[in-house]
């Protein structure tokens, strides 16, 4: 198994809600998403992310593709499978769970 | 994706790998697309290795694809030294093969249970006590009238059911010339329901079928029968053969894979008991007593009581038993009775195999550790070949447990391909040597099933030998130390202290194996040179039958027919062939003494049946055509020492003292040599001859052999024609069997001839092996210690100072192991003494014998490594180091 990374627990959410809002996404598009999304805070090891992907990919959450692009460079794309938005609406009331506590220590404490 | 997806992963990794790799590729691409600096984003990237890595393990299972690496490597390593793995896999192939197979056999006869409804519940009933000749004798047989006491006095605890002794039977299913012959088994109708046996077509015997003697001519067949005999044909129930006088009609067939109780015999045809000649007769145990035990019923009450009500039974028949002293009758009443678990059924073949085969189980389960050694020592050398590689290996990370795992895949690869073969040597060898135990007209008949038991064994014993000869070679492996061993420094002595005791424990094996064979062959040897008093090159033996009792000159001219055929020679009459397993005995009254006990043999013979049989006539003359039974009487010198000590036998007269004190008189008219007559292990019997010819007002005999001297080598060249001849010279008569008197006499000896074969060849393939590994170890030491050579001889060492050094650890090892193996040969020996003929385990030759082999062996074993290290040239040994 592949060592936890920085991002690792937020990254599959990021990768599922990216690819639910526009699928047919490939892995280097999917990194300047999450990039351009969060307005460059948000940073992707760009080697981690494949091993994520194969991960989430064996899990049977996305599903992927072997396509030609206009360019005629090959790419393989992502999409979203219905095990995989299941998975999306676990991890997002899991994460809105989690920044509600933080923010509730932030404000409290 | 899935499991199976991560399963298939492993074996395609190359497109794996190519597939994550064009997928870097394809990402890089769109970086530089994108106007990045090529450089700056490889490097923002990070490893590629490392994250193909990583995605490579995602998407397989990591363990089973180091396995599948493991594999490979291993085979490769395999195919490196064929010559050696050959020989290794071959080696263990056919211990394994062996030990399988034997397990085979003892698992059908002796451990699978009958299958019937509740074998555990099932006993024999046998008596223990003293025989007539003074020994401690077993006997399982049983006379009917006392069965149905027995029945009736423990009916609320068991149920007793009779089986007869399988025989076999001649019967006809359509005209008199066509007769066959099939196993019978007389049995109680209840057993059937007893033992849970269901029909498969009409219907099974019952207790109905089972009421009045010789009033129920019914016939079950069994399933085996049916399918052979009948080709599963259901029009079966109805049809009706012959046998003797009576017809019977098949009335269903049992189901499968019920064939009688008797392992080793698989019964055609069951008949009820009151079918059979002797259920009305208080003297003739015919047969067996299984007892079904109810659940919960205490063992002890119930035996004595069986006992008291048998005992009470012979008590009452011994008050016929005149003539006899009273002590003789004492010894005889004095038995016990005692149930055997008989679960996995009751038969001589089991009792007479059981010993010999546990014997041959020993000896397979020896050569199999002796093989492991082998392999053991092959591996050791090959991993020490392969210091530098596992050193490597650790000091760049392989884990230790890695290591282990790649020796023992190797060894996996050796066990996997040695069982494959092994498992077809054993699914043809079970087969094979069933075959043999028996007579070959008479062979044992066993269900051999390759069912799970016999595969889980296998598969176990493959196992259990790889991690044998892996497990050892495998730690040593892991344990290896990096610095030490790429230094070239590491110690040898460690790895060749264990080799040596591998060969130590090897020799002992072989020779335990050697010495056991020794005395199976000597056993046979001593055996099949026992003089028989009779010649049996040229005899041709024909068994006829006729269906009713046929007087003397019918069968007097059917011989003289017989001897009108060119090739033969002369032509006898008598009731049974000697040797032949059929024994008819009576006590004997000389000079109006009381019967002493001893038991005389008889055999009713025709006039010139001494000439045939070339048995010599020491006095008086032989049977004459009017001699007649009773009347005349021939006897052997061992009657004539028993019962006319320092006197002339010739033209005296004594009685035979029968049951219920009939008593027939007899006057010696001849003194013949003396002859075996059941059996080539037991001392000569006394013996009597009695004229073939019965006295006037008898109606003749419907059975008898006609015995052929023949002129040609090859007796039963004649066999065709003189089966048709007897036929065309008497219409009444048929010969059922055909057999040669050297088939008789062989077959004497056939468990023993079996056995000495058996145990020869493997003993042959123990020493095989010994040798190998002796060779292996002594050319490996010589490689190892080849600079310590190179220099002794550049220093003017002579030629035998370096054999000693290279032999002397070695032989000292062979040494230990021959006296550790004679320990254990003089300690077993005594174990299986009775299968022995005249040999002692003791006897300095059969000690020697295996001694000598073994030195030899090594000697042969050490010649080529010796050579090797005598020849060696210094300058250029020397030159490459």
């Amino acid at each position: 198994m592949a060592k936890p990374d920085s991002l690792q627990g937020s990254m599959d959410l990021l990768v599922l809600k990216i690819l639910s809002r526009r699928p047919n996404l490939h892995g280097y598009a999917i990194m300047t998403a999450i990039q351009d999304v969060s307005g460059e805070v948000l940073r992707v090891e760009e080697g981690s992310l494949y091993p994520a992907l194969h991960r989430m990919e064996e899990a049977g959450w996305i599903r992927a593709e072997w396509v030609t692009k206009d360019s005629g460079r090959r790419a393989r794309i992502y999409e979203l499978t219905a095990l995989g938005k299941k998975q999306l609406g676990l991890e997002e009331s899991r994460w809105h769970a989690v920044s509600l506590a933080v923010n509730r220590v932030l404000r409290e404490a | 994706m899935s499991v199976w997806s991560r399963i298939a992963n492993v074996f395609r990794g190359k497109r794996l790998n190519h597939e994550i790799d064009l997928e870097i590729q394809s990402h890089m691409e769109e970086a530089i697309a994108n106007g990045r600096d090529p450089r700056e984003a490889r490097r923002a990237f990070g490893s590629t290795l490392l994250y193909r890595e990583r995605s490579r393990d995602v998407r397989l299972f990591a363990w089973m694809d180091s396995l599948r690496a493991d594999a490979v490597f291993g085979w490769r390593q395999l195919l490196k030294s064929k010559v050696t793995s050959v020989a290794a896999i071959l080696s263990l192939a056919l211990a394994i093969g062996a030990c399988t197979s034997a397990f085979r056999l003892m698992d059908a006869l002796l451990l699978r249970p009958l299958p019937v409804a509740n074998p555990e519940r099932l006993y024999d009933l046998s008596r223990q006590g003293i025989g007539p000749d003074g020994k401690p004798q077993d006997f399982d047989g049983w006379a009917y009238p006392d069965f149905q006491l027995m029945r009736a006095a423990v009916q609320d605890q068991a149920e007793l059911i009779a089986v007869s002794y399988s025989e076999t039977g001649d019967l006809t299913y359509k005209s008199d010339a066509e007769i066959e012959k099939a196993y019978l088994q007389y049995v109680s109708g209840w057993m059937f329901s007893s033992l849970g046996i269901r029909p498969a077509l009409g219907r099974v015997l019952t207790e109905n079928d089972d009421l009045k003697p010789g009033a129920h001519p019914y016939a079950v067949l069994s399933h085996d029968y049916w399918v052979h005999r009948f080709g599963q044909d259901p029009a079966v129930i109805g049809r009706t053969f012959h046998m003797g006088n009576d017809l019977y009609e098949i009335v269903g067939v049992a189901e499968a894979p019920f064939t009688g109780t008797e392992p080793g015999t698989m019964v055609d045809i069951f008949l009820p008991t009151m079918m059979h000649p002797g259920v009305t007769h208080k003297d003739w145990t015919w047969h067996r007593t299984l007892a079904l035990v109810k659940p919960g019923v205490a063992m002890e009450p119930m035996r004595q009581k069986l006992e008291a009500t048998s005992l009470a039974f012979e008590e009452g028949r011994a008050k016929g038993f005149l003539g006899m002293t009273q002590e003789t009758i004492d010894t005889y009443l004095n038995q016990k009775l005692v149930l055997a678990h008989a679960g996995t059924g009751v038969s001589d073949l089991q009792s007479g195999t059981r010993q010999p085969l546990v014997v041959l189980g020993v000896l397979v389960a020896l050569v199999l550790l002796i093989a492991c050694a082998n392999v053991a020592n092959l591996m050791t050398a090959q991993a020490a070949a392969r210091t530098r590689e596992m050193a490597v290996r650790v000091s760049i990370g392989g884990g230790r447990w890695r290591l282990v795992q790649l020796v023992l895949v190797q060894g996996a690869w050796l066990g996997a391909l040695a069982a494959a073969i092994g498992g077809l040597f054993a699914w043809w060898s079970g087969p094979f040597v069933v075959n043999r135990i028996n007579p070959p007209d008479n062979p044992a008949r066993l269900l051999l099933p390759a069912d799970w038991r016999v595969l889980g064994f296998g598969v176990v014993l493959a196992l259990g030998a790889t991690l044998l000869f892996g497990l050892a070679p495998a730690l040593r492996a892991s344990a290896i130390n990096p610095v030490s061993a790429l230094k070239g420094g590491e110690n040898p002595h460690s790895r060749r202290r264990l080799m040596h005791a591998l060969i130590a424990v090897q020799v002992a094996f072989c020779f335990l194996v050697l010495f056991v064979a020794g005395l199976f062959v000597a056993t046979f040897q001593r055996l099949t040179h026992q003089p028989i008093g009779f010649s049996a090159d040229r005899l041709l033996l024909l068994d006829t039958v006729a269906k009713l009792p046929q007087p003397q000159e019918v069968w007097e001219q059917t011989a003289e027919h017989l001897r009108s055929v060119p090739g033969v020679e002369m032509v006898a009459i008598a009731d049974q062939p000697l040797l032949g397993g059929s024994s008819w005995n009576n006590s004997i009254s000389a000079h109006g003494e009381v019967p002493n006990g001893v038991l005389t043999y008889m055999r009713a013979v025709s006039p010139g049946w001494l000439d045939t049989m070339k048995i010599p006539l020491l006095d008086g003359r032989d049977f004459r055509l009017n001699d007649v039974h009773p009347g005349s009487a021939i006897v052997n010198q061992t009657f004539a020492n028993i019962y006319y000590p320092g006197e002339r036998p010739l033209g005296q007269s004594f009685e035979l003292v029968m049951d219920e004190g009939v008593r027939l008189k007899y006057q010696i008219v001849g003194l013949a040599g003396d002859v075996r007559y059941k059996n080539v292990r037991e001392p000569i019997l006394p013996q009597l001859y009695v004229p073939f010819r019965m006295a006037a007002g008898t109606k003749g005999k419907s059975e008898g052999v006609f015995l052929v001297r023949t002129s040609m080598t090859n007796s039963k060249a004649l066999a065709a024609a003189l089966r048709e001849e007897v036929p065309r010279a008497r219409p009444e008569f048929r010969v059922s069997r055909v057999r040669t008197q050297m088939e008789i006499n062989q077959a004497q000896t056939v468990r023993e001839r079996l056995l000495a074969t058996l145990a020869l060849f493997f003993a042959v393939v123990a020493l095989i092996l010994a040798g190998i590994g002796l060779y292996g170890v002594m050319h490996y030491s010589v490689l190892l210690r080849r600079r310590e050579i190179g220099i002794r001889i550049a220093v003017g060492a002579q030629a035998g100072g370096i054999a000693r050094l290279v032999t002397t650890d070695v032989f000292a090892m062979v040494a230990v192991g021959t006296l550790a193996g004679l320990g254990l040969g003089m300690a077993s020996g005594r174990s299986i003494e009775t299968l022995f003929f005249q040999v002692k385990a003791t006897d300095l030759q059969m000690l020697a014998l295996p001694a000598g082999a073994i030195l030899v062996g090594a000697l042969l074993a050490a010649l080529r490594p010796i050579m090797q290290a005598v020849r060696m040239d210094p300058s250029s040994m020397l030159r490459t180091e």
